[in-house]
């Protein structure tokens, strides 16, 4: 490897955070406990380092380095910044349920850290190795918060369904991998689109392969038939760990499928939009159809959450600029929607007290409308009701889907959300016309506060005026993957 | 100021009136919210004046021209625009300055009420909606218009909206007019579908004559004629609006509303909208003379049948409200007869001494404190000298004596109906003509029992009786020692102002409006198929010799014949009414009920569209849609989700057995042809 030409300047943010974390360590061995918050200053300051950083490195065209193992492009670019500021906001929601439930220790912020480095590392991948490597730090530090709490059986349960059934995912992958090399002879993204392209790969191979990776990647997203693990994992973690899993893991998930397939297998495009088709068809249907029945919101959520995988499936099978900038974008929109879903509940958690059942909403109007309100704008966005984002994001993935002739799956995605929208009205109904059930006050931390109603009012913003986030989308979409 | 800006003007000032005393009105308070509407109304009065002397005095040319696009649809433009001549410019000043008086009169009539500047502000609302209308230079702004005029109407109507019977008769108002309205949008879908596709009155007359002999099957089998069938759905609109029977049902009860919109809207302006509009269609009503026929007949029934009804009222509105029945019956007939500027003449004749009977009338119920029944008041021409003089101008006109302005209008209706050669002009002239003596018996009637004889609210403790409509819910009814007083001057202000007209109008108009050619260009008249107008020009020499001609007419006898009825049946002999209801008493409780019509309305329609809504509700709504799709597919989606919530079973060896499953069955779907290939 020749140092002198090895340009670090694409990777400037992660070194900065790799760095900031392994400081962080040593600092956390020297605080006692009563002064770990200051971790959570430093914390938060590392991610404004990072974002910093991502700025300085930013870049309009994709900047290769490691030999050619990393790439920073808009579509990385982009994404990193949603990250940064998505784990800030989990760290600030999370602050007061973690310590009410001694999870507020040096761990739980390094592992988030390194969750986030292992993200940033799959989003700015362009060989499958480094693919592969983010990805497992990222799940290896997740399988380690759900279990952070390790006396709780719930989640040591969660952690472990967690854990196997990500190994045998991990292990579809490697094994779809092994097999695109097996028939290209490279494992770099931009080589394997070649040779396919070329015609030059062994179809028989690559396909068989492909099969793999479509599954490995679908259990990332949580998209039926490889969802199991998702409603488990999130009732059985400690909410402030569900969040985490559900919010920023998704935006990874989502550039994770758009290097492996947009990029690398784009010229099998005709095999993996109906393998997708059929997934988010069955993720959409099971996703909406089973959260109907939920009475544990958090499970609700999960199940939620697979439908909106289904969604985002349905723009990105299109393969076109439209169709994975409309992907993004509700990639984005999903993130930003559960954070507020997620942030009230954990506002409404306290001490001995978990906020997970739908009927621990009732009457919440009349204790909080404020918090009501965020819920309400949380599952608004949720059913698609305009002029929230959550309408936006799925009527740009329904328009990407129609315009591309695939007017049945437009249809079958327009019922699916008017199916949704029940349970998710059901929550509404519970906060707004049902009597309170309990008066204990709520009290919430001044900074999760305001966060937590920027995030909300977020959604109604970007309902209105979705114009700048979907051009941003689209210029990211369109200058990383130069082949649209 | 050029001539756009002009007309906008006129028609915007009453809308920002409106706004101002409708939104900020519970901020500017009472005075403020009147002067604004006022002044807004007479800025557009004032202007409207200015507009119709153009016509008047000099030939102003006609402008038409639109102002505002609305939409393009497949190539055809639908604007808001307008069209001024003579009879939109009579119509305009008619509006204005009989709205102007009724705004000034409200200050004293609802000076108590809470409502007050929501009451500025509908009417003021209703101003400007009805100047679009007669403002208008298409059929979509004529619908909008008719349609606005419609709504303040409703809202005027139930302005008293916690009084039951105020809601009942706007509800009913709003009902009936809906009947009227189907028919007219009948009409106008019928004329954008065959007229060209242009909704302009300009392009739609232009293509008409070429029109003239088509037919269409609406039914297969039966082949009907364009124009002849388009005209009669357009005059069922009329009907509505104009309150012809059998739609005239509601206008009788709309006397629920305040007294000053029964003189706006529900007797000088919006009730003539209808004729107005048919004049204004005057090129289509030309071809069709099978809709002349049926407008005649039409308006004969309304013209001597509801002028019966007025005869048994005695709630003081009441007549007055069956009186502009009847005399929207003779407007009418004069359209049958092709006579639509002597329809408009009476419109505008009408308007004003209509208006002063019905504000005269709302004087004496100020005065009687809120009681409207006649058979408590009498000798009140000593208390309200004002109003006493004004009502009897106003019913001299309303008879049509000699000179005054309703002798002008209704005497040349008339003679334009026995000059009419159409098969239903007999008889229209002869129903015409009993009228006549009705209009006397019924409107001296109520003139002496009003203002003559014993000062019977002195006599009898009132029982309140069902029909006693009352004005407000605190109080009402003078007692035995109480004396009614004269109105303030706001309310008699108007009286006189209106009494002006009521005396003058018709010896100053009738030349150059009737037999002049005032209105040439504005309506078209087929000279040679309906010659009554022609003749009755050629015997036309001046307002002065019509009048003393009239001596020698039936008329004149049978109005004075019909005072006489009434003083020796109300001053001479007040026994004698009773003696005669007596004798003909099935006659009587017939027109008591208002030949019954309210009944069968209520029993056939009423009930058959609640059992029909009962019907579809139970069936379509409960049954089909609640229980099959919505209930039905609800269950449906409940139990599926019950089935695929028990595929998760929380073992992690069946989850890595669906997956692996999941693999497989991507596998034989992708993988498997390509190797058996």
């Amino acid at each position: 490897m020749n140092w002198a030409t090895l340009n670090l300047m694409p990777a400037l943010p992660e070194l900065f955070l790799l760095s900031a974390v392994l400081v962080l360590l040593v600092i956390d061995m020297l605080l006692d406990d009563e002064r770990r918050g200051v971790l959570y200053g430093l914390s938060l300051a590392t991610l404004a380092g990072c974002a910093a950083m991502q700025y300085l490195a930013w870049t309009p065209v994709p900047v290769e380095t490691f030999q050619k193992m990393f790439v920073a492009d808009p579509l990385s670019g982009v994404i990193k910044f949603f990250l940064y500021g998505v784990t800030a906001a989990v760290l600030i929601y999370t602050r007061q349920y973690v310590a009410d439930r001694q999870m507020f220790k040096g761990e739980y912020f390094t592992l988030t850290l390194f969750a986030l480095l292992g993200m940033n590392v799959m989003v700015s991948a362009s060989h499958f190795m480094t693919l592969y490597i983010g990805l497992e730090l990222l799940s290896l530090a997740l399988y380690a918060l759900i279990a952070l709490r390790r006396d709780s059986v719930p989640a040591t349960e969660a952690a472990m369904k967690y854990f196997v059934l990500g190994a045998l995912a991990s292990g579809l992958l490697l094994y779809g991998m092994s097999m695109v090399y097996g028939a290209t002879g490279s494992l770099d993204i931009a080589t394997i689109a070649r040779v396919i392209a070329s015609g030059n790969g062994n179809t028989v191979l690559l396909v068989f392969g492909l099969v793999f990776l479509v599954a490995g990647l679908c259990f990332k997203l949580g998209a039926v038939p490889f969802h199991m693990w998702v409603p488990d994992v999130y009732q059985g973690a400690p909410t402030a760990i569900t969040l985490m899993i559900g919010s920023a893991p998704k935006l990874a998930a989502f550039v994770f499928l758009t290097r492996i397939l947009g990029q690398g297998m784009e010229a099998l495009l005709s095999q993996w939009q109906g393998m997708l088709m059929i997934v988010a068809v069955l993720s959409m249907a099971l996703g909406n159809l089973t959260a109907i029945v939920q009475t544990n919101i958090k499970r609700m959520l999960a199940y939620s959450t697979i439908s909106h995988m289904g969604f985002l499936l349905v723009g990105f099978l299109t393969g076109n600029a439209e169709g994975m900038s409309s992907a993004m974008y509700y990639a984005i929109i999903y993130v930003l929607m559960s954070l507020a879903a997620f942030g009230v509940l954990l506002a409404l958690s306290r001490a001995g007290f978990e906020c997970e059942k739908v009927a621990d909403l009732k009457g919440l109007n009349q204790r909080n409308s404020w918090y009501a309100f965020l819920m309400l704008l949380a599952m608004f966005s949720m059913a698609g009701i305009p002029p929230l984002a959550g309408f936006y994001a799925k009527f740009a993935v329904i328009r990407a889907a129609a315009n591309a002739g695939m007017v049945p799956l437009a249809v079958f995605a327009v019922l699916m959300s008017l199916i949704g929208a029940f349970y998710y009205l059901r929550v509404v109904k519970a906060m707004y016309f049902d009597d309170a059930e309990e008066d204990a006050a709520i009290e919430v931390r001044a900074d999760m506060r305001l966060v937590l109603s920027l995030n909300g009012l977020a959604l109604l913003a970007l309902g209105v005026l979705p114009q700048q986030l979907v051009a941003l989308c689209m210029t990211a979409v369109k200058q990383s993957l130069t082949s649209l | 100021m050029d001539m756009k800006t002009l007309l906008l003007l006129i028609a915007l000032a009453p809308l920002a009136g409106s706004i101002v005393a409708g939104l900020f009105g519970w901020a500017i308070g009472r005075r403020a919210a009147h002067v604004v509407t006022i002044a807004g109304v007479a800025v557009s009065a004032i202007l409207s004046l200015k507009v119709l002397s153009g016509f008047v005095f000099g030939h102003a040319p006609v402008f038409n021209e639109p102002v505002y696009t609305w939409l393009t649809v497949n190539g055809n433009t639908y604007s808001v625009g307008f069209q001024i001549d003579a009879l939109s410019a009579l119509m305009m000043a008619v509006v204005t300055s009989v709205s102007l008086m009724v705004h000034i009169y409200t200050i004293g009539y609802m000076q108590e009420d809470p409502g007050y500047q929501r009451f500025f502000s509908y009417i003021s609302l209703f101003t400007f909606s009805m100047l679009m209308l007669v403002m208008s230079n298409n059929f979509i702004q004529l619908f909008f218009g008719w349609e606005a005029v419609g709504l303040v109407s409703y809202l005027l109507i139930g302005f008293w909206f916690k009084r039951p019977t105020a809601i009942f008769a706007n509800l009913k108002a709003f009902l009936v007019n809906r009947v009227g309205d189907f028919g007219f949008l009948l009409g106008i879908g019928l004329i954008l579908a065959y007229f060209g596709g242009s909704l302009e009155y300009r392009d739609v007359f232009a293509m008409a004559p070429q029109l003239a002999a088509k037919t269409i099957e609406l039914i297969p089998g039966h082949a009907w004629s364009l124009m002849s069938v388009t005209c009669v759905l357009l005059f069922v609109g009329a009907m509505g609006k104009s309150a012809q029977f059998p739609l005239h049902v509601w206008l009788p009860d709309s006397m629920e509303g305040p007294t000053p919109i029964s003189a706006l809207i529900h007797a000088a302006t919006m009730v003539t909208a209808g004729i107005f509009m048919v004049a204004r269609m005057s090129p289509l009503f030309e071809l069709s003379d099978t809709a002349l026929n049926f407008i005649m007949i039409i308006g004969s029934i309304t013209a001597l049948f509801m002028g019966f009804l007025g005869v048994v009222q005695n709630d003081i509105k009441r007549v007055v409200a069956y009186s502009t029945l009847s005399q929207l019956g003779y407007m009418t007939v004069a359209l049958g007869a092709s006579a639509y500027s002597v329809a408009v003449f009476h419109v505008m004749t009408h308007a004003f001494f209509k208006a002063l009977l019905f504000l005269a009338a709302g004087s004496v119920i100020m005065g009687m404190h809120h009681d409207q029944d006649m058979r408590n008041m009498g000798g009140l021409r000593k208390y309200m000298p004002i109003t006493w003089l004004t009502s009897l101008v106003g019913s001299l006109a309303l008879i049509g004596t000699p000179f005054f302005a309703g002798f002008y209008s209704k005497d040349s209706i008339i003679e334009a109906v026995n000059q009419s050669q159409l098969p239903a002009a007999g008889f229209a002239s002869f129903a015409l003509t009993a009228s006549v003596f009705v209009t006397a018996l019924y409107s001296f009637r109520m003139y002496f029992m009003v203002f003559h004889g014993k000062e019977r609210w002195k006599l009898n403790v009132h029982e309140h009786e069902a029909d006693a409509h009352d004005e407000d819910e605190h109080h009402h009814g003078l007692g035995p020692n109480d004396n009614p007083h004269e109105s303030p001057w706001v309310v008699t202000l108007p009286l006189v102002l209106l009494a002006i007209p009521s005396v003058v109008i018709g010896y100053l108009a009738v030349g150059p409006l009737v037999y002049g050619d005032f209105f040439n260009g504005a309506v078209v008249i087929d000279a040679i198929k309906h010659p009554a107008l022609l003749h009755l020009g050629e015997e036309f020499h001046g307002a002065t010799a019509m009048a003393l001609e009239s001596l020698r007419s039936l008329p004149l006898w049978l109005a004075a014949a019909g005072v006489l009825a009434a003083w020796i049946g109300y001053m001479k002999a007040p026994q004698l009414p009773d003696a005669i209801r007596r004798r003909i008493n099935g006659v009587y409780v017939l027109l008591v009920n208002k030949y019954y019509l309210d009944e069968l309305y209520f029993a056939v329609f009423a009930k058959g569209s609640r059992w029909l809504g009962n019907a579809f509700w139970k069936i379509g709504d409960m049954l089909l849609i609640d229980g099959l799709l919505v209930n039905g597919s609800a269950a449906m989606v409940a139990s599926i989700s019950r089935l695929t919530r028990r595929l998760q079973t929380g073992f992690i060896y069946s989850y890595a057995a669906t997956m692996i499953l999941g693999v497989l069955a991507l596998m034989t779907y992708w993988f498997a042809p390509l190797i058996l290939r």
